[in-house]
Order: C-alpha cells, then sequence, then structure tokens
C-alpha cells in the first residue's frame, strides 16, 4: 500500500494519479490540451511544476501550489539571455546533394524550445534543463533562473559564445529523437546528489554525461567506459547518447544510465561505468531507467526492440528488473500486455518509488506495480501519450 | 502615439481572460510597441507571442488590418491611427 500520487505529464495535459477505494484512478489535474513535457513536486516546498510546450506560444514554466487545483504560469520564465548563442548542425538546400539538402555547422542565437527536466537540490535549488542544451538554476525559490554560463559555455560546445566566437567546434550533436523536431542537443537528466547538492550530474542527447562538484562553477566529462558504436573512436570523451540517468537517493554513488548503445551502471559516483546490456534478455536498447530508492544495485528498465524499431520485443510489454547491480535481469511480464502490444516508454515515464513502481507509454497506457514489479495493475489504456511519470 | 486596436485569438483568452469581451485599445507606433503594450495590460503575454529575442514565434501571425507583418523578427512595422492589429496563430494544416 502506499499513499503516493503520481503525476503523469502527457501530450494532452497534466494528470493525478492517486489511489482511491483501492483503485489507482487518473484525473485530468490541469493544462487540457497542452503538451506537458514534465511535471514534479519540489521536496523543498510542496510546489509543483510543470513544463509546458504550447504548440504555438512557446515553452512555459506552470505552477501550483494546491497539489494541481489550480495552475498559472509561473511569474519568471525560462529564458536565454541576449547574446546566448549555439552551435549547431543544421539543413540547407544544396543543389548537389542527391537529396538536395546538406548539413552544415551554424552558429544560432538561442531561444528556448523546451523545457525538458527539473531537478531539485537540498539547498532550495530549482535546476531546469532545456533545448538547446541550457541548465537554468533558480536559488531564490523561482522567483528568476539564470543560466548556467560554464556549461553553457563549455569548451566541449564550442566555449564563449557570448563574448566572443568560440573555438567553432561542437563535440555535442542534435537529438533527432526529441519529438517536435527541437534539433539541438539538449539536457534531459539533472541528478543532485542528496549528500551535497554542490554535487551535479547532467546528461545530455548527444554528448554523455557531465559532473560538477562545486555548485555548477565547473563541469567535466564522466564517460568512461561507455563505448559508443556510432563514431569511429568507440572510446571518445564525448558524443554519447545517454537517454537517461538516475542515481539512488540512499547510495548516490550507485548510478544508473540507459543508452541509445546499451545499459550502463556507475558504483562510483560516475567515475567508471560497466556496460550490463544482457541482449538475451533484452535488456539493451530503451530510453528510461528507474533506480531503486534504497537498494544500489536494484533498477528497472522498459526494454525496446532496438533503434531501428522502438517498439516492444515482439509485441509484448515487460520490465526489466535487476538486484545485482546488472549481473542478471529478469522479465517482469505479470499483468502487462503480451501480444498486441507496440508501447513504446519514454526516458522521464518510468518512476521507482517507496512500494511503487510506475510506467507510461506514448500510447496512453499507465501501469503500476506495489510489488516490486512481480505483478502490473492497468491505470489506464486511453490518456493521451505519455511524456512523464513522477511520484510525489 | 497611433491609437491602435487590438485583436486576438481568443485561444489567448484560455491564458489571460482579464483581457477576454474587451474592446482592446493601445497606444504604439509599431507592432512591437503594440506587443509591449498588451503585455502591460497583461504580464507574459508577449512571451506568448513573441521568443525571448523579441521574434514572433513560428506558429503565430500578426496582421495590420488584413496585411500579415512583413518583420517578423523585430517587429518593426509601422502602425497608424485606426488600423487593426490581429494577432492569430497560424493554422499548420489538420
Amino acid at each position: 500500500m502506499t499513499d503516493k500520487t503520481l503525476w503523469v505529464a502527457t501530450r494532452k495535459g497534466t494528470f493525478r494519479v492517486a489511489k482511491v477505494d483501492g483503485r489507482w484512478q487518473p484525473k485530468l489535474a490541469g493544462h487540457p490540451g497542452v503538451g506537458v513535457n514534465f511535471v514534479a513536486r519540489d521536496p523543498n516546498t510542496g510546489r509543483l511544476w510543470a513544463l509546458l510546450g504550447h504548440g504555438h506560444w512557446g515553452a512555459k514554466l506552470s505552477i501550483s501550489d494546491d497539489d494541481g487545483a489550480t495552475w498559472r504560469d509561473n511569474e519568471a520564465q525560462i529564458k536565454f539571455p541576449e547574446g546566448a548563442r549555439y552551435l549547431t548542425q543544421d539543413m540547407f538546400e544544396d543543389p548537389d546533394s542527391e537529396h538536395g539538402v546538406g548539413w552544415k555547422l551554424l552558429t544560432k542565437k538561442a531561444t528556448v524550445l523546451k523545457l525538458w527536466v527539473i531537478g531539485f537540490g537540498g539547498d532550495g535549488a530549482i535546476h531546469v534543463g532545456t533545448i538547446p542544451g541550457g541548465l537554468f538554476t533558480s536559488r531564490d525559490g523561482g522567483k528568476s533562473f539564470e543560466l548556467n554560463l560554464p556549461l553553457w559555455n563549455h569548451e566541449s560546445r564550442g566555449g564563449d559564445l557570448l563574448q566572443g566566437d568560440g573555438t567553432g567546434e561542437t563535440k555535442w550533436f542534435g537529438t533527432p529523437a526529441s519529438e517536435g523536431g527541437e534539433f539541438a542537443p539538449g539536457i534531459h537528466s539533472i541528478v543532485v546528489d542528496p549528500r551535497d547538492p554542490k554535487h551535479l550530474y547532467v546528461a545530455v542527447s548527444t554528448a554523455g554525461v557531465i559532473e560538477s562538484l562545486d555548485g555548477g562553477l565547473t563541469w567535466r566529462s564522466r564517460n568512461k567506459g561507455m563505448i559508443l558504436d556510432h563514431t569511429p573512436d568507440g572510446e571518445a570523451e564525448w558524443g554519447h547518447d545517454t537517454h537517461f540517468i538516475e542515481c539512488c537517493p540512499a547510495a548516490p554513488d550507485h548510478i544508473w544510465q540507459q543508452n541509445h548503445v546499451g545499459v550502463y551502471y556507475s558504483a562510483d559516483a560516475a567515475a567508471s561505468w560497466r556496460k550490463v546490456s544482457q541482449p538475451e534478455q533484452g535488456v539493451h536498447f530503451g530510453f528510461p531507467v528507474a533506480a531503486d530508492p534504497h537498494d544500489g544495485r536494484r533498477a528497472w528498465l522498459v526494454p525496446g526492440h532496438s533503434d531501428q524499431q522502438r517498439m516492444t520485443i515482439g509485441g509484448g510489454l515487460f520490465v526489466a528488473r535487476t538486484d545485482d547491480g546488472g549481473e542478471t535481469w529478469q522479465q517482469q511480464r505479470a499483468g502487462l500486455p503480451q501480444e498486441g502490444a507496440f508501447d513504446v516508454v519514454y526516458r522521464h515515464a518510468l518512476v521507482a518509488g517507496e512500494g511503487v513502481v510506475a510506467f507510461g507509454s506514448t500510447t496512453g497506457n499507465l501501469y503500476v506495480s506495489e510489488d516490486g514489479g512481480a505483478s502490473w495493475q492497468t491505470v489506464g489504456n486511453n490518456l493521451p501519450p505519455i511524456y512523464a511519470v513522477r511520484l510525489g | 502615439m497611433a491609437q491602435i486596436d487590438v485583436k486576438l485569438t481568443r485561444h489567448l483568452f484560455a491564458f489571460f481572460p482579464q483581457l477576454e469581451g474587451k474592446a482592446l485599445q493601445v497606444e504604439a507606433d509599431t507592432v512591437a510597441e503594440v506587443v509591449q503594450a498588451l503585455d502591460a495590460l497583461a504580464p507574459g503575454i508577449a512571451y506568448y507571442i513573441c521568443d525571448e529575442r523579441g521574434r514572433l514565434r513560428p506558429h503565430v501571425n500578426a496582421f495590420i488590418d488584413n496585411e500579415m507583418v512583413r518583420d517578423r523578427r523585430a517587429l518593426g512595422d509601422g502602425v497608424q491611427a485606426g488600423q487593426t492589429v490581429h494577432i492569430l496563430q497560424s493554422l499548420s494544416g489538420g
């Protein structure tokens, strides 16, 4: 049993899912018709934050202080400062090309294309990751947000384009998996060390894992042990397509990563990664990963069939769980559809908390387990495409 | 500055209900000034219409009477007394 609430961000609004009369029941809680990329509760204040992507009207931060009964735009919205630019690949008309188009490196003025993820520090900081890849932080409870310049100007993405022209080279790639066509690298994962709020990780698709030990003043790559299969140098420092990372709250040096090229696990605070894919168990490709709140060696995935297909393996939906740091995986299928299922689960749409594991798919299916994934209950089959599922 | 009538798509009233049903009139000499004046009436609306660089968002259209604005980047098109600026969502089909 749990008294937890699930917050579900969908293509068409925010849903609150709570257990009523012994049954998990979804209810539209706000933003009808609006794309919601992520929704989460700030554990420091209890405030709910929703990251909206209006089709016409841009990206907006929306907040609720009454458990989702009413929402309003946050007074301070996330905006790139004047002069913020980034290097990115862009398509252009190329009459010499067989297909009439080519790609070139361009310097673009930065505007927020997507608010993608929000994270909260034990010091009250609120961090938001965007496309293009900005990390915005508020240290005044959301009254203002500031772009983290050391990361924005990092040498891996061409240096300081605010004050000058930088190096002209970037190791960050586009992120074509992003729905909506925001073709620029973005920050989709923010991990704040529960022991030390100045110890931050972000993950970027496509660049990899980046760590700061000093509250965001300096940043370094943490991609050792990860092997690329889409660049000539498999052990390159940059270019890793990390899909999502999450640490175990009780054992934060244990970090899990679902990557484009496999599942990775680190037991040493991302100093090194070990590939723990097990293709014979279907564990290799996917987007989300959820770490157990207590046991650093336990995690859940919802695998998909390869980057070519990106749907269930053989039409049957399953969750994979490890209890031993990825040495072995078990498939958890009880209660999940085993034929005619073609669900894709996005990177933020699987969550594990005290006594509950839940996930939602782009086909609008939402499932909950209260026994660690041994069995699953269907919460709904007709929700809008699900982008994120969080507990709080 | 000139007195300009403003008509907004009803979609915006979902986010700025305080503007619904009002005859909107602002003082402005350019479309950019119209947007600024609207933001004074309904704080935040400028960031719905334009991005943080002041460019008209890709799926938003603005018209001066029946003519679509030419300068989507800075909204520098001039407006004159008696004209109406329309701000509408663009249709992408479907």
